[in-house]
């Protein structure tokens, strides 16, 4: 690079120069001071003209990324990531802070059918829905992929419909007789609802809005901050679909998308309709190959390649470093089967709910990956795979996902479910000599290196205490956001702070990875919704 | 596991006696990782907790015990012109170090612990580790022949006031051990004032002062090392003529760094074989330790960088000036006298007490650096100025991540 290299040639030239005037100390001080005066009058005539030099070239269009021209290279340059050879366009972002927990029961293989034959749709995966919406159907209907289950009062214009065609077996109800789940005993084959679709490239917003709500893929939607499915009327500054995940043990998109590229791409058109600004992909360069090429070749987005250790992958750091939501901007997010979900119905005129879920972690005899349909029954998915003892199953990941009963149905959102050990036993001097390898940032617990996968329970490791250790949760937080001092604002109440720090752009699973490094055993991410609840009341 | 069986079924009740089942707690958490499980939120927690956390800092500073302990002992013979060699009259030393810090360590746990307990029973919550580092930093930062009542005392306002005042562990505003420290400075200076040597088992130190031999010592240790065949304490033993009772740092404000090496040797300072508070002597161990919290992240290496950054840039403007002889002295000299590496290790990295942003630690750690030089060189009356210096960065800290987050809001702010 001939900057570089001359910018070395200036720096010999200096000290050639300074090598020859042997001072005789005493006015050390004085001379120094000059010495550095004059540098900077020279630097800073150089770094004038070299900046003049770019924004030339800029006007002449001879170098839009102002990377090539002028005098030298700037510090940004010097110290700038290394992008892999396969990420072509887009912008390029590499985060050092982050965490890989790397746990045992990694998903592998080919994808299997399943036999599950129970389905449910739980009101209660989404956020802001009132405890008894309208459930439209009774025990012993049929319904149709599509056909709408129920709906929340205050919005009765958004329909949440079944994911699977058959009967109707179970309204079941929770506390305060809200509506836990309603399930739904699949057909063998699925019958679906034939929607009339309106031809996107014609069809104004507010008649496609209608459209989107009534088919039901409208909730599949997630509107930040407070992660809402959106009201009808908005419309959002952005929309963010990550094509990878991070988290621990999550599954690959890679293997989802496979199959349904043109899908996708049909779903990213679709979005693109409903935005004032545009769609963003984000791009996973960690590895050493490229990603599939459906979301590489995506068109109509703006791609950002991403690279770095968890949570490189939340859609919350991507948003936070691509085009970070301001004042009262609502963007909203998908999942990469979610957009799959739109595509179809736009495709075939039919609500697929089809997901590839991976059945991962320690307790299972295989882990795997299976394809089968949104709220899919946990005992039917690991029927004859979980080994038999005390453990957890968790729909999602180890960090931010809720933990179900074994008779319970995946959330909305997962295609992934986590099974672990309970970690409910006593260990003797367990704080001072650890005996069972376990994950963590720290440098007191000894590390088994990259490739080793950790056996992970729940157990909390220690009490829980105050505040103590600083720095800790920026460590592994890539954003420009201090966690802790935003939890103090939400504790204390303090709703000018709350917005001031960020909370707008953050949700649980962004914090999940804090919490997890905390020493002293703090609820991050219940507290954050606290937080977020208060704002969103507030506003 | 049986063992957990019998503690659970000596488990007193905790309605009828709460200090009983406070101390009780406290024990058995010690000796079990508690059997609670994540609820809500994370399923899986990072293997490290505050008890950890805070073993790992006392941990580091174990071989400033170890070599304290022993230093105890060689300063006394030295003193008294016994046994000048430092492995010279090893059991001796040995002996007279423990007779001197075993009290020192029991009282200051018994009595800082005792309070911790009585308030977390009295609040009902968990006796919390905070005292654990503490407890540990105290007797390093204390004279060997401190009488045992002011150490009472002074451990007794810095955990009543300094921390049980404002809610316990996490929650203070000054270093507690710093704050025992100053307690005595202020409350007890001709005890501590620290210009004159502290050396332990005699009147004085000053020449012809006898020594003062207790029972451990001509009892308990003289006949078992009689029976062993060993040299052993001699009675009217007394301080040699010609003892210098000036510290490094009171040398040095008379006649720079010259005077300083007059009485003690580089290699002495840096090995720490002179007078001084029991743990910070040593520089070698002490920035061992300091290692040691670098590398398992327990401490913040931003806090010590900067404060070695603002000792640096402060002695470079001070020698630039040059007009007293402490002025002359370089940062490397600075860094070998008094207690500058033991208050940069771990006192001025208690997470608590220091600034909670990383830009905040930059400026706190500079400032401690700036604030401990100056102290030192310009002020006669404290002779060592980074007690002082860190107390008022603790004071200040929350005023510094105010400006940092304020920048962050205003970052914000001004996207929108």
């Amino acid at each position: 690079m001939i900057k570089l290299k001359f910018t070395f040639c200036l720096v010999l030239l200096a000290s050639m120069l300074s090598a020859q005037g042997q001072g005789s100390g005493s006015n050390m001080l004085l001379y120094s001071v000059i010495a550095v005066c004059a540098i900077l009058v020279i630097w800073a005539m150089l770094g004038l003209a070299s900046n003049l030099m770019k924004i030339e070239a800029g006007k002449h269009g001879l170098d839009p990324e102002k990377e090539n021209y002028g005098v030298f290279p700037g510090l940004t340059d010097l110290f700038k990531a290394k992008r892999p050879s396969y990420a072509v366009g887009g912008t390029f972002h590499k985060f050092d802070k982050g965490f890989d927990i790397n746990l045992e029961g990694k998903a592998n293989g080919p994808i299997e059918e399943s036999n599950v034959t129970r389905f449910a749709i739980k009101p209660t995966d989404f956020n802001g829905m009132s405890p008894i919406p309208k459930v439209t159907v009774e025990v012993g209907d049929e319904v149709k992929a599509g056909d709408v289950v129920f709906f929340d009062k205050k919005r009765p214009e958004i329909n949440y419909v079944s994911p699977v065609s058959g009967e109707v077996v179970a309204v079941n109800r929770g506390e305060k007789r809200s509506i836990a789940e309603v399930v739904v005993l699949a057909d063998k084959n699925i019958v679906y609802k034939k929607f009339e679709t309106p031809d996107i490239d014609t069809v104004d917003r507010s008649a496609l809005v209608s459209f989107l709500s009534e088919s039901g893929v409208w909730p599949l939607i997630n509107e930040r901050p407070f992660d809402l499915v959106p009201a009808l009327d908005v419309v959002p500054v952005n929309i963010f679909i990550s094509t990878f995940d991070t988290a621990p043990l999550a599954p690959n998109s890679d293997l989802v998308i496979v199959g349904n590229e043109s899908a996708f791409q049909k779903g990213i058109d679709v979005l693109t309709k409903l935005t004032s600004g545009s769609v963003h992909l984000g791009l996973d360069a960690r590895g050493e190959h490229a990603p599939s090429n459906a979301f590489v070749n995506a068109e109509n987005v703006k791609k950002h390649w991403f690279s770095g250790p968890h949570p490189a992958g939340n859609v919350g750091i991507q948003i936070h470093h691509t085009a970070p939501i301001k004042g009262n901007d609502k963007v909203w997010t998908l999942g990469v089967q979610d957009v799959i979900t739109l595509g179809n119905l736009f495709l075939f005129g039919e609500f697929h709910a089809e997901r590839i879920v991976a059945l991962t972690g320690g307790e299972l005899h295989t882990p795997k990956y299976v394809k089968t349909y949104q709220g899919a029954s946990v005992a039917d998915l690991l029927k004859g795979n979980k080994i038999e003892g005390e453990n957890r199953v968790i729909s999602g990941d180890v960090l931010s996902g809720t933990e179900i009963g074994a008779e319970s149905f995946l959330s909305f959102k997962d295609d992934q479910l986590t099974v672990i050990k309970e970690g409910n036993d006593y260990e003797l001097f367990g704080w001072l000599l650890p005996l069972s390898p376990r994950p963590s940032i720290s440098g007191t617990i000894p590390s088994f290196g990259k490739d080793h996968e950790y056996e992970a329970n729940t157990n909390t490791h220690g009490e829980k205490r105050a505040f103590v250790v600083t720095g800790q949760y920026e460590s592994v937080l890539p954003m420009d956001i201090y966690p802790q001092h935003l939890m103090k604002a939400i504790i204390t109440n303090d709703f000018e702070k709350m917005e001031g720090l960020g909370i707008t752009e953050l949700t649980e699973e962004d914090l999940a990875l804090c919490e997890f490094v905390c020493t002293s055993k703090n609820p991050l991410q219940s507290i954050l919704r606290q937080g977020l609840n208060a704002v969103q009341e507030q506003s | 596991m049986a063992l957990v069986d019998f503690f659970k079924k000596i488990e007193p009740d905790k309605k009828k006696s709460p200090l009983l089942h406070t101390a009780y707690d406290a024990f058995f958490t010690f000796a079990f990782a508690p059997n609670t499980v994540t609820k809500g939120g994370v399923h899986i927690r990072d293997g490290m907790d505050l008890k950890r956390l805070m073993v790992t800092v006392v941990i580091s500073m174990q071989l400033c015990y170890l070599f304290g302990t022993y230093n105890i002992g060689h300063q006394h013979f030295v003193a008294a012109g016994q046994y000048l060699g430092f492995l010279e009259g090893f059991h001796l030393k040995l002996a007279h170090g423990l007779i001197q810090l075993l009290p020192i360590f029991i009282v200051a746990h018994v009595v800082g612990l005792g309070i911790e307990f009585y308030f977390a029973a009295k609040k009902g919550h968990a006796v919390e580790e905070g005292f654990l580092v503490s407890g540990a930093l105290i007797p390093l930062i204390m004279p060997p022949d401190i009488p045992l009542w002011i150490l009472a005392v002074s451990v007794a306002f810095a955990v009543v006031i300094g921390k049980e005042a404002f809610g316990g562990t996490g929650m203070n505003i000054w270093n507690v051990a710093l704050l025992a420290r100053v307690f005595v400075f202020f409350a007890y200076p001709l005890t501590i004032a620290g210009d004159e040597v502290w050396v332990s088992g005699f009147e004085k130190a000053a020449p012809g002062a006898m020594a003062e031999y207790g029972w451990f010592h001509t009892g308990f240790f003289n006949s078992l090392f009689d029976w062993l065949g060993l040299d052993t304490f001699r009675a009217g033993t007394v301080v040699i003529d010609g003892y210098s009772g000036a510290t490094p740092l009171a040398l040095a404000y008379q006649g720079g760094w010259e005077k300083v090496t007059t009485v003690y040797s580089e290699g002495q300072m840096i090995w720490g074989s002179i007078p001084g508070s029991i743990g910070e002597t040593n520089k070698i161990f002490i920035v061992l330790g300091a290692l040691i919290l670098i590398g398992t992240k327990v401490a913040s290496w931003r806090i010590m960088v900067g404060m070695v950054v603002g000792l640096i840039g402060t002695t470079w403007l001070l020698n630039a000036l040059g007009t007293t002889p402490f002025m002359t002295v370089t940062w490397t000299q600075h860094m070998m006298m008094g207690s500058f590496l033991f208050a940069m290790a771990f006192m001025a990295t208690d997470p608590v007490t220091a600034a909670s942003t990383n830009t905040g630690k930059w400026i706190y750690g500079i400032l401690i650096g700036f604030i401990g030089i100056l102290i030192r060189v310009m002020n006669p009356a404290y002779p060592e100025g980074w007690m002082l210096a860190i107390l008022f960065l603790n004071t200040f800290a929350p005023t510094i991540d105010y400006f940092v987050i304020d920048s962050n809001i205003k970052k914000r702010l001004s996207r929108a």
